[in-house]
C-alpha cells in the first residue's frame, strides 16, 4: 500500500475501528445539544410558514405572486435551479470522486448525498406549484388518456421532469443502499428501545458477510460509474430550458458545462457551510478536517474560476458577435436596473473564490465558512439575473417590465430553506453523518496510529 | 441446507483474519462465511467466490431502459400522434437522448439494486440471525464448518487450528439455519 510521506493523514487522532463506531454514532444515543433543538425550531417554523404560503398559492393561484407575462419566471424557477445546483455536490462527490479513487471523500460523502436529497426535493416543489394547477400536475407524465394526446419529447421542460426524477431516485438508492452497513451498525450498538426495531426494519437485514460485501462493492462501483454522466446530465437538461430558448442572454452553447461547474461550486459551498457547523457541534473535527475543508476548497476554486471565465466568455461572445439583442441584453445586466444583481453575483462567485489561491484562507475555518455564505448567494444571483434580467428587457420595449417578488415568494423560499434544514437536522440526529464502514476501511492508510504501526 | 453444527470464531484485524483464512484453507477446513465491519480486500479471491454477476443485470437493465425511452418517444411522434413541431421531423433522434439517457440510468440502477437485494435475500422486514452484535463494530467472524463430522475429535481438532490462528471467542454452535440468510 502506499502512503504518501508528505500528506497529512487523513483521520486525526488515536483512533481504532472501535473508536470510530463510538465517535459516530454517539449523536444517536445521547440526548441533542442545546444547539440541535435551536436550529431544529427555527427551521420547522420556517418549514410552516413556508408550507402555509405554498398552501395559499395552490388555493389561490400565481396571481399572489408577483410574475407578470414578460417576467413568468421569477424566484421560483431561480430557486428551482439553485436548489438543483446544491443537489450537485453529493452525488459529484460519492460517484465522481469514487472513481478518481479520492479517499477523502469517505468522511463527508454521506452526509452530502443527504444533501443532496434534500435539496432536490426542495427544487421539486417549485416547478409544480409554478404549474399554476398543482391538482393537473400529473399532465407532465405521459400516460395514455382519452384526448389521445402525449407529452411533447422535444421540449427541454420535458426532459427536466425525466432528468429530475431520474436524478432523484438514482440518488435516492445510491445513498440508501452505501447507508444500509452502517445502519446495520446503529441497529446492533443503539440500545434505545423505539429506536432498535427502526433500525433493523431499515438495515433490510445486513449481517456483513463477506458474500455481500463482494456483491455491494460491485454494485457501487458500477452505480457510481451511472451517477457519474448522470451528474453532469441533470444540470445540463436544466441549462437546455433556457439555452434551446430564443431569448438573448439564454440561448448560447456554453449553458450545459456552465450550469454543471456552477451546480458543483454552489453544492461544495452549501456542503462546506454545512460540515463547518456539524463537525464542530458534533465532535467530528478529527474526521472532517483541515485537509478535507482545503480538497473541498480546491475544488471550489476550480469551478468558480470555470464559471468566472463562462461570464466573461458570455460578454465576450455578446459583443463579438454583433448581434445587438444580445449586445442589449448583456449591457443590460451590467448597468441596467438589474445591475445591483449582477455585481453581487460577479464579486461573490468570480472574485472571492480566487482568495482561495492562499494557502492560508484555504485552510482557515472560519474563512471558509464566510466564503461558503458568500458562494451560496452569489450564486443564487447567479439564477436570479439569467432568468429575471434576461426576461425583463427583451425584443419588444413594449413589453419591458420589472418584476419584485411578493411576500408570498419570499416566504417559499425561506420555507423550504427551513424545510431542508430541518430534514438535514434529522438525518443528523438518526443517521451516521459519515460513513462508517467506509472510514474503517481507509483507516490503516489514512490514520497516523496505523501508519506507524507499518512502517 | 441445514448445519447442525459449526464453530463461531472471531479476529480483531483484517490482516490477521486474512491471514488465518489460508491457514484454515491449508487444512481443509471448511469456511461457511466470513462476516466483516467493512469490506477487506481480496477476500472473495480467498474464499472463491465467482465474480458478481451484478454488472450484468445493470447492463440488461440498462438496455431495456435506453430500448423503452427510445422506442416509446419514436412510436407516440412517429407512429401514434405524429406532431408537427417547429417543422422538425417526426423521428428526431437529438431530442430524444435526454429522456432516452434518463431512462437507461434508471432501468439500470434499478435492476441492479433489486437484483442485489434478492440475491443477498435482504429487504425491508428481513430478520436473518446477526451472529454476533460486535460485527457491525470491530469483530471480524469465522463461522466454520465441520463438514458433518461432529466427533470430539474433529471438533477439539478444528478448534485447536482456530486457536493457533490467534482466534478469539471460539464456540461451538448449534442449531441456526445458516441457510436461510444466504
Amino acid at each position: 500500500m502506499y502512503v504518501s510521506p508528505i500528506r497529512e493523514s487523513l483521520i486525526q487522532g488515536n483512533k481504532d475501528y472501535k473508536k470510530i463506531t463510538d465517535d459516530i454514532t454517539a449523536p444517536v444515543s445521547q440526548k441533542p445539544t442545546i444547539f440541535w433543538f435551536i436550529g431544529f425550531t427555527v427551521s420547522s417554523i420556517a418549514a410552516v410558514i413556508g408550507i402555509f404560503a405554498m398552501s395559499m398559492t395552490i388555493w389561490k393561484g400565481i396571481g399572489l405572486w408577483g410574475v407578470n407575462r414578460t417576467i413568468g419566471w421569477g424566484w421560483s424557477i431561480t430557486n428551482l435551479v439553485w436548489w438543483i445546483g446544491i443537489g450537485h455536490a453529493g452525488t459529484f462527490i460519492s460517484a465522481i470522486l469514487l472513481l478518481f479513487r479520492q479517499k477523502w471523500r469517505t468522511s463527508i460523502n454521506r452526509s452530502a448525498e443527504a444533501m443532496t436529497i434534500f435539496a432536490v426535493m426542495c427544487a421539486g416543489v417549485f416547478p409544480l406549484i409554478h404549474m399554476g394547477r398543482l391538482p393537473l400536475g400529473y399532465f407532465i407524465m405521459p400516460y395514455p388518456n382519452t384526448r389521445g394526446l402525449w407529452v411533447n419529447f422535444n421540449s427541454p421542460l420535458l426532459w427536466d421532469v425525466f432528468a429530475i426524477s431520474t436524478y432523484f431516485l438514482v440518488s435516492l438508492l445510491f445513498w440508501y443502499m452505501g447507508l444500509l452497513p452502517d445502519i446495520a451498525t446503529l441497529r446492533d450498538k443503539v440500545k434505545i428501545k423505539i429506536l432498535k426495531p427502526v433500525y433493523r426494519f431499515l438495515s433490510f437485514g445486513w449481517t456483513g458477510s463477506a458474500r455481500h460485501w463482494s456483491r455491494h462493492e460491485s454494485m457501487s462501483l458500477i452505480l457510481a460509474g451511472l451517477a457519474a454522466p448522470l451528474v453532469l446530465s441533470v444540470h445540463s437538461i436544466v441549462s437546455f430550458d433556457f439555452a434551446t430558448s430564443v431569448i438573448p442572454g439564454w440561448h448560447t452553447t456554453i449553458f450545459p458545462p456552465y450550469f454543471v461547474s456552477g451546480a458543483v461550486f454552489s453544492g461544495f459551498a452549501m456542503v462546506l457551510t454545512l460540515m463547518i457547523v456539524a463537525r464542530k457541534t458534533m465532535n467530528l473535527t478529527e474526521y472532517i478536517t483541515v485537509n478535507h475543508i482545503e480538497s473541498m476548497n480546491k475544488i471550489i476554486i476550480a469551478t468558480g474560476s470555470i464559471v468566472g471565465i463562462a461570464y466573461i466568455t458570455e460578454l465576450f461572445m455578446a459583443w463579438y458577435s454583433g448581434v445587438i439583442y444580445e449586445r442589449f441584453a448583456f449591457y443590460n445586466r451590467a448597468l441596467g436596473p438589474y445591475a445591483w444583481a449582477y455585481w453581487i453575483m460577479m464579486s461573490c462567485n468570480v472574485i472571492s473564490p480566487q482568495l482561495l489561491w492562499f494557502r492560508k484562507l484555504r485552510r482557515s475555518v472560519i474563512f471558509t465558512f464566510v466564503l461558503s455564505i458568500f458562494i451560496n448567494i452569489g450564486m443564487w444571483f447567479e439564477r436570479f439575473v439569467i432568468v429575471v434580467t434576461s426576461l425583463h428587457r427583451d425584443y419588444l420595449p413594449s413589453s419591458w417590465s420589472m418584476y419584485k417578488p411578493t411576500i408570498f415568494e419570499i416566504a417559499i423560499f425561506v420555507g423550504t430553506l427551513g424545510i431542508f434544514f430541518s430534514l438535514f437536522l434529522l438525518f443528523v440526529r438518526f443517521f451516521p453523518v459519515i460513513a462508517i464502514s467506509e472510514v474503517k476501511s481507509i483507516l490503516k492508510s489514512s490514520n497516523k496510529k496505523h501508519l506507524d504501526k507499518h512502517n | 441446507m441445514a448445519q447442525p453444527k459449526y464453530i463461531k470464531a472471531y479476529y480483531d484485524y483484517d490482516e490477521k483474519l486474512v491471514g488465518s483464512l489460508k491457514v484454515l484453507k491449508e487444512k481443509g477446513i471448511e469456511i461457511l462465511d466470513v462476516l466483516t465491519p467493512f469490506p477487506v480486500h481480496g477476500l472473495d479471491k480467498l474464499l472463491g467466490y465467482r465474480r458478481s454477476w451484478i454488472a450484468r443485470v445493470g447492463f440488461i437493465g440498462g438496455a431495456i431502459g435506453a430500448a423503452c425511452g427510445l422506442g416509446f418517444q419514436a412510436w407516440v411522434f412517429v407512429k401514434d400522434y405524429p406532431l408537427n413541431i417547429g417543422g422538425k421531423p417526426f423521428f428526431s433522434l437529438p431530442s430524444f437522448i435526454p429522456v432516452t439517457f434518463e431512462m437507461t440510468v434508471l432501468f439500470a440502477a434499478f435492476a441492479m439494486v433489486f437484483a442485489f437485494l434478492i440475491r443477498s435475500k435482504m429487504g425491508p422486514g428481513a430478520h436473518p440471525f446477526i451472529h454476533d452484535e460486535k460485527i457491525t463494530d470491530d469483530r471480524f467472524v469465522v463461522l466454520v464448518g465441520l463438514k458433518g463430522n461432529t466427533s470430539d475429535k474433529n471438533i477439539e481438532g478444528v478448534k485447536s487450528v482456530l486457536n493457533g490462528t490467534g482466534a478469539r471467542g471460539i464456540t461451538l454452535k448449534a442449531d441456526v439455519e445458516l441457510s436461510k440468510n444466504y
